[in-house]
């Protein structure tokens, strides 16, 4: 038998399926791994002869967690179910109603004025309440502002 | 097809694909290359609670970790226990971590330094609140409550 001179040509071709294969497999499992979170800022440590502001009582919707994980809002029990509308509610423009938050208006570039709620939601939390808890009114809390926001948004640019 | 001259092949011409694997190992790799595992070992178990209301954490190289829940090692009890790198710290811990985090970042990027606190939904607040007046001092004001994306069902 006469044998051929050229060693013959390795098969390279699939080679591209062996590299295929690798490639997507590192493509699936590379999950760039994106943190989610409340993104929120601390306020910065007071002097200590700092005079402190007077906010009026209607302005403030104070939002207590206790050690047992019960909501206290403004000296009644709360519902975490009911927070958010609570919140939104409260944060809502009610002119001329001493019940709720005073009103200004506020210039805000491209709207021009805009009445604006004085409210201010203040949540306070015992030593003892679980992390769980003060995330899902942080939640709560977030997402009632989200919500009035985005209302104000669409009435404006729909 | 008798008008084309003899000598053409009537066979089209293969395309060579010999330099299709080394196209598909430069990508393989650059994805090898640039995926990460994980960065730190985890000592504290940490189950992130869940909510909807979330932002992504741009710039993960502007971010310095704080992890907080139970020690992984059954004999070091419950209490909760702080993690900082790769090891057990203290409140007093924090501010020194901090320091070195922002000693470890370009001059420019300082201020944009955000710093996430991984909890374990467990854990109470106490702790938590320690953590926060800790970075309050400081001078690390961007936070973020690291938390799971509620899955949605409908």
């Amino acid at each position: 038998m006469a044998r051929s001179k050229k060693t013959p040509g390795l098969n390279a071709s699939s080679m591209a399926d062996i590299a295929f294969l690798m490639l997507i497999f590192f493509l699936m499992t590379s999950t760039m791994n994106v943190d989610t979170g409340i993104m929120r800022i601390l306020p910065p440590p007071l002097p200590e002869d700092i005079e402190v502001p007077d906010v009026k009582e209607r302005n403030i919707m104070n939002v207590l967690i206790s050690s047992h994980d019960r909501l206290l809002v403004n000296q009644k029990p709360g519902d975490i179910r009911t927070l958010k509308n609570d919140v939104i509610e409260f944060m809502s423009i009610h002119p001329d109603d001493p019940n709720y938050p005073e009103v200004t208006s506020r210039d805000v570039p491209l709207l021009g004025k805009v009445p604006t709620s004085k409210g201010i939601v203040s949540l306070k939390n015992d030593r003892g309440t679980s992390y769980e808890m003060y995330i899902r009114v942080q939640d709560e809390l977030a997402s009632a502002f989200k919500e009035l926001r985005n209302k104000l948004s669409m009435e404006h640019f729909v | 097809m008798a008008r084309f001259k003899k000598e053409l092949s009537k066979e089209t011409p293969e395309i060579s694909t010999s330099s299709m694997p080394d196209i598909i190992f430069m990508l393989l790799f650059f994805f090898m290359v640039t995926t990460v595992m994980r960065e730190t070992e985890m000592i504290v178990n940490v189950t992130a609670p869940i909510a909807e209301n979330v932002q992504k954490l741009e710039k993960k190289s502007l971010v310095s970790y704080i992890y907080i829940g139970q020690p992984k090692e059954k004999k070091l009890g419950t209490e909760p226990r702080i993690q900082l790198d790769d090891a057990f710290a203290t409140i007093g811990n924090i501010q020194e971590f901090i320091a070195k985090e922002r000693e470890a970042r370009d001059e420019a990027d300082r201020p944009l330094l955000t710093t996430s606190l991984k909890v374990d939904s467990d854990t109470k607040m106490g702790v938590v609140s320690d953590v926060k007046q800790e970075l309050r001092k400081v001078g690390a004001f961007k936070i973020n409550y690291s938390t799971r994306k509620k899955v949605i069902r409908k």
